[in-house]
């Protein structure tokens, strides 16, 4: 019996180790390849992006996918940041597009769910069902009313017109209250008989007790916005605005060499906050787990 | 009398005090998804912006009848049939795993999480590579005497769609898994292995009953994700892909292309429907599963 359990337990580790190594493999790969020189990326990659050649480097017939490059440099990070200046500008891009929404949609869904939490009633709770709702619902269906609106308020084709959508995006609200509804009432109440305003109960005492849900909920809403493409496509077709995430895509095969640089510059943001906040983006998507109450 | 009108007073005042809170995000979502919402159905009745005679149905028939979004519709039930099943059971399969004590669970659990954190856009370049005609699966996969596939531009292209889809996703599905493990009661397990219950029937008659909830929102979740594949298709292949990627989106974004909002519209109202229809059956199956297990 003994021996059977440490079979099993030898056979799971086994298969978590080659799950990991398929899990980490595209990650890592794109980060060693971004060390690569331009002449061994050409060579070994020539072939998968094809008007990579200008007739005069050596591309191999066969695809080498290389682990480590054969000498490592950082020409291609040097080119991004002094002779490429198209890659930090979409990166900005991201950037601006993104912190506002985050910073936003924490600010509206804090309040919000604060009022979820605080006050029941059935149109209350009809309302956040709605949220619900409205949270599952695929680009496919939202992107068409923000283009309408957009279109009204004349901000389609600017930054605006993801934005001010994304700030108001109900993943978060619904999220925030979830976490809001655990905090014990006889908290409020007491600090409500001590004379405590309702905004003084809400910024002292509600909020201090959601500040890892704040930050898990804003690595959540981080990463899922860093990631977009879907919004930039259809409200912001104005190239020179698109985010970097839009821009990998298009890389012209003559760049081929910086574009594993700027794909490995494009994650980090994301890395650095799952490295740091990983405990709580875990507590965070637990939490998300069950659609209702 | 006085009684009375204190408590209507409270329930009002209640009212406009939690929307002093909730106002500014209620407000938010009427403008930019509700009410244009609203108009969408509008416009998926009405013959054009010009014209705005009232037609019924005949823009959802014409969508229907659409070749492109038949297509679309096709690829995008494919993919889903494809990916949700094998999104749930391997995030299952994954939490168990890490539950069966293996050494340095914690790092496992932070390797299947990291692909979350990647943006797709980063990692295209590698999948590019991954599954070229003369790339490096093709090179593995001739070693036990398989063809050349051309992945991306063949009827295979839903196999490397649905390894990215796995990639990004089974992470985030895992912890779901996790967290439902860890609410299984203790004790009822510690009595199943006392009372010489094997694993199978611990895992089907114990577990997987407290994790039924779980396993719906999964799969919800899921096909949530898989409509929003087309992310990945388009950094991959770009605006026109091999036919059999051609996805809803891609149908989404010719039509706003062209500025057809009525296609548009009715195509938006049905998926909505869709989506709404699925949810109603999840809360009904969730209601019909979990009234003995506490959630």
């Amino acid at each position: 019996m003994k021996k059977h359990r440490y079979f099993g337990r030898g056979a799971m580790t086994l298969l978590a180790a080659v799950f990991a190594v398929l899990f980490l493999l595209p990650t890592v790969l794109t980060i060693t390849n971004s060390f690569m020189t331009q002449s061994e990326i050409t060579a070994n990659y020539g072939q998968v992006f094809s008007n990579a050649n200008d007739g005069k480097s050596y591309i191999s017939k066969k695809i080498n996918l290389k682990f480590i490059p054969d000498k490592v440099s950082f020409s291609q990070y040097l080119t991004i940041l002094f002779k490429s200046p198209d890659y930090l500008l979409k990166f900005w891009n991201s950037v601006i597009l993104v912190v506002p929404i985050v910073l936003a949609q924490l600010m509206v869904a804090s309040v919000a769910a604060y009022g979820f939490t605080r006050w029941r009633g059935r149109v209350r709770d009809a309302i956040f069902f709605a949220y619900v709702i409205l949270m599952l619902m695929p680009y496919q269906v939202t992107l068409v009313p923000n283009y309408l609106v957009s279109d009204w308020l004349g901000i389609l084709n600017t930054r605006w017109a993801i934005i001010l959508p994304g700030a108001f995006a109900p993943f978060s609200v619904f999220l925030l209250t979830k976490f809001m509804r655990r905090i014990p009432v006889s908290l409020i109440e007491s600090a409500k008989l001590d004379g405590a305003s309702e905004w003084h109960v809400f910024w002292d005492i509600c909020l201090p007790q959601c500040r890892s849900a704040l930050y898990s909920i804003a690595i959540l809403v981080f990463i899922d916005n860093w990631n977009m493409v879907e919004q930039p496509l259809i409200l912001l077709p104005n190239a020179d605005q698109q985010p970097l995430s839009v821009f990998l895509s298009t890389i012209n095969a003559g760049e081929i060499g910086i574009a594993f640089a700027a794909a490995v510059i494009y994650m980090v943001p994301g890395l650095l906050l799952f490295l740091h906040g990983e405990a709580y983006l875990v507590e965070g998507i637990a939490y998300s787990g069950s659609v209702k109450g | 009398m006085k009684k009375h009108w204190e408590k209507s007073n409270r329930r009002v005042g209640d009212f406009l005090q939690s929307m002093c809170f909730s106002g500014p995000s209620f407000l938010g979502m009427l403008l930019f998804y509700v009410i244009p919402f609203g108009v969408v159905v509008y416009y998926s009745l009405i013959a054009g912006t010009l014209d705005h005679s009232f037609v019924g149905l005949q823009n959802y028939k014409n969508v229907l009848e659409n070749g492109a979004f038949k297509i679309a519709v096709h690829n995008t039930a494919v993919f889903s049939a494809l990916s949700v099943p094998l999104a749930v059971i391997l995030s299952m399969l994954m939490a168990l795993m890490l539950e069966c004590r293996i050494p340095a669970k914690s790092q496992f659990r932070t390797f299947f999480l990291s692909p979350m954190m990647v943006p797709i856009a980063s990692i295209i370049l590698v999948w590019q590579v991954l599954f070229h005609a003369n790339g490096a699966v093709n090179e593995f996969l001739a070693v036990f005497g398989a063809d050349k596939i051309d992945w991306l531009k063949s009827d295979y292209c839903m196999v490397v769609i649905v390894l990215l889809f796995l990639w990004k996703n089974l992470g985030y599905n895992m912890i779901l898994f996790m967290a439902a493990l860890n609410n299984i009661p203790k004790t009822l397990i510690e009595v199943a292995e006392v009372e010489g219950a094997s694993a199978w029937y611990q895992f089907f008659h114990i577990k997987l009953r407290y994790l039924s909830p779980t396993v719906l929102f999964v799969t919800i979740l899921s096909i949530i994700n898989s409509f929003k594949v087309f992310r990945e298709i388009y950094l991959l292949t770009g605006d026109y892909p091999y036919d059999g990627l051609y996805m809803l989106q891609h149908f989404m974004n010719n039509m706003f292309r062209n500025l057809d909002y009525q296609k548009l519209s009715a195509a938006a109202v049905m998926l909505a429907l869709v989506i709404v229809a699925l949810l109603a059956i999840l809360f009904a199956v969730e209601n019909w599963f979990g009234k003995d297990v506490e959630g």
